[in-house]
């Protein structure tokens, strides 16, 4: 039922911005082009009918065989209806780049910092894209596929 | 300590404090740089990583099972559910069906984890604030929930406690009597920590009105588990989105007024008394049968992607799995409640007195193994 709605609306309003839509695992999963991320999100929050309010989760994933290279993937979360939705953004080498969420939902900000980090995807528009678990002088970004797991790094002491 | 620029230590009127990462109120290696105007606090950042052992990218190179062990160490205070989340995802995409007596054990043990959670939190917390006695009585009673786990999964803390399919072992003799013998006895020993807290006026005007955040806000900051609902949000994926067989329990989900510190102490505390519901129903109707379904001995989910949340102590706990057909995870994402709910700090702490910032780390319940994974 939840599956049809959301997925309808979307489709209505964004038809030429969706790439694909399925409910894999009776998961509502919509990929949708990089630059309707930011109406299709401001949609989804507003949207007095689907609510959806709350950014679950943000994180990005490395397909590093295929094109384009990168898929940021969000989970939103209806409080009212309790409906969830996975929206995905493929990014493309060699400067990938998305829209950043933290106007819409403040708490996207340690979210964006984490897969800036993780990927070195960067966030436009994010007010303090750093990295956040690792320290500044690291070099590379360790979830890439082409990041070897047994790669050691210096370690670098406190400053002050 | 250091000055602002253009000042000498005498005369700034900001001044920067270090506290962390190796300070026993920020429980774990939390680092916060305050930036302090007097005892105010005009600005916090908080600096997090120290603990950080690569997890995700761990997972990535092992095979599904031998990544089990590795969450029990991201949030090792409620090893118990994390593994939980994990497995609830493998075996959706999988369609393993485990049976009735495991799914039922499963949330039994889930639930004394959250119990034992619950008090290590308000043991710390209380200390933290200055309440010492607490801390020796919560730990008698997590004490006997770690003999539990010990008898059930043969290590307190690091428990490995499920497997693909259900469980490895069945409940060993004497484990029935000896749950049912905790939870008759415990909410005369919740009533015990109440007596101490609730009504004590120091312990009130230390959280009353400390950390305030609205539900709205909570929401649009991505909070969950009581920090969100002691801010009146009922939100709770129990009852949203029944996973593992919790629809056939009866609980409430309780909710705050305020959203202060003492609204969310008051939640937690109500929720040891929930679980224990649970608990209690699981034992009376325990069924018999196997514990463990037909799980293939490599497990290979097939391609795809599955998001598998659950409410863990500290709030909604999510796997996201992505999966290449092979028997390595392609990705597993953690969503951790924690890492999520210590980027509302900065925005609590400002205004309040540098002795309530220990107050609110302190209820915002983090677990920096989970933060940093």
């Amino acid at each position: 039922m939840e599956a049809s709605i959301t997925l309808k609306k979307i489709k209505e309003g964004f038809g030429n911005d969706v790439i694909e839509v399925d409910s894999p695992f009776q998961q509502d999963t919509v990929v949708i082009a990089p630059s309707a991320l930011l109406p299709v999100a401001t949609f989804l929050k507003e949207d007095p009918e689907l609510q959806y309010n709350y950014l679950m989760d943000l994180t990005a994933v490395d397909y590093w065989k295929r094109k384009p290279r990168f898929e940021v993937v969000y989970h939103f979360l209806s409080v009212a209806n309790s409906f969830r939705l996975r929206l995905k953004v493929p990014v493309a080498e060699p400067e990938p780049k998305v829209d950043s969420l933290t106007s819409l939902w403040p708490g996207a900000n340690w979210y964006e910092r984490e897969v800036y980090d993780m990927f070195g995807i960067q966030f436009t528009g994010h007010p303090d894209l750093r990295r956040i678990l690792l320290y500044p002088e690291f070099e590379g970004h360790p979830l890439r596929k082409d990041y070897p797991i047994k790669r050691r790094q210096p370690l670098i002491g406190p400053k002050h | 300590m250091k000055a602002m620029e253009e000042s000498t230590v005498l005369d700034a009127k900001v001044l920067e404090l270090n506290m962390g990462p190796q300070h026993p109120s920020t429980h774990g290696v939390l680092r916060v740089k305050l930036k302090l105007d007097g005892e105010r606090v005009v600005d916090a950042e908080c600096i997090i990583g120290y603990l950080h052992r690569g997890v995700e990218k761990i997972s990535e190179n092992r095979s599904y099972i031998e990544c089990v062990p590795y969450y029990d160490r991201t949030d090792y205070i409620a090893a118990v559910s994390n593994v939980y989340g994990f497995l609830l995802g493998v075996e959706a995409m999988m369609q393993i069906e485990v049976p009735k007596r495991a799914q039922y054990i499963r949330i039994m043990m889930t639930e004394f984890s959250r119990i034992a959670s619950h008090l290590l939190w308000l043991a710390t917390h209380a200390i933290d604030i200055g309440a010492m006695t607490v801390f020796l009585y919560c730990f008698r009673e997590r004490e006997e929930i770690l003999k539990l786990f010990e008898a059930l999964f043969g290590a307190r803390l690091t428990t490995h406690a499920f497997r693909v399919g259900g469980l490895w072992k069945d409940l060993p003799p004497g484990f029935v009597e000896a749950a049912r013998k905790f939870i008759d006895e415990f909410p005369e020993r919740v009533d015990e920590y109440e007596q101490l807290l609730t009504k004590n006026r120091i312990w009130m005007a230390r959280t009353q009105g400390i950390g305030v955040i609205s539900g709205k806000e909570a929401i649009e900051w991505g909070l969950t588990g009581p920090v969100l609902r002691g801010s009146g949000v009922r939100h709770d994926v129990r009852k949203d989105r029944p996973y593992g067989g919790y629809e056939e329990f009866d609980f409430d989900v309780p909710v705050g007024e305020n959203g202060d510190t003492y609204d969310r102490y008051l939640v937690r505390l109500e929720e040891m008394h929930q679980s224990r519901r649970i608990i209690q129903q699981v034992l009376d109707r325990l069924p018999d049968g196997p514990v463990r379904g037909k799980a293939p001995k490599i497990v290979k989910p097939p391609v795809g992607e599955y998001y598998s949340g659950i409410d863990g102590p500290r709030g909604e706990l999510g796997y996201y799995i992505v999966s290449d057909g092979s028997a390595h995870p392609f990705r597993v994402r953690i969503r951790p409640p924690t890492f999520i709910s210590l980027q509302v700090l900065r925005r609590l702490v400002k205004g309040h007195l540098m002795a309530d910032v220990i107050a609110i780390i302190g209820t915002l319940d983090i677990v920096l193994g989970e933060v940093d994974r």
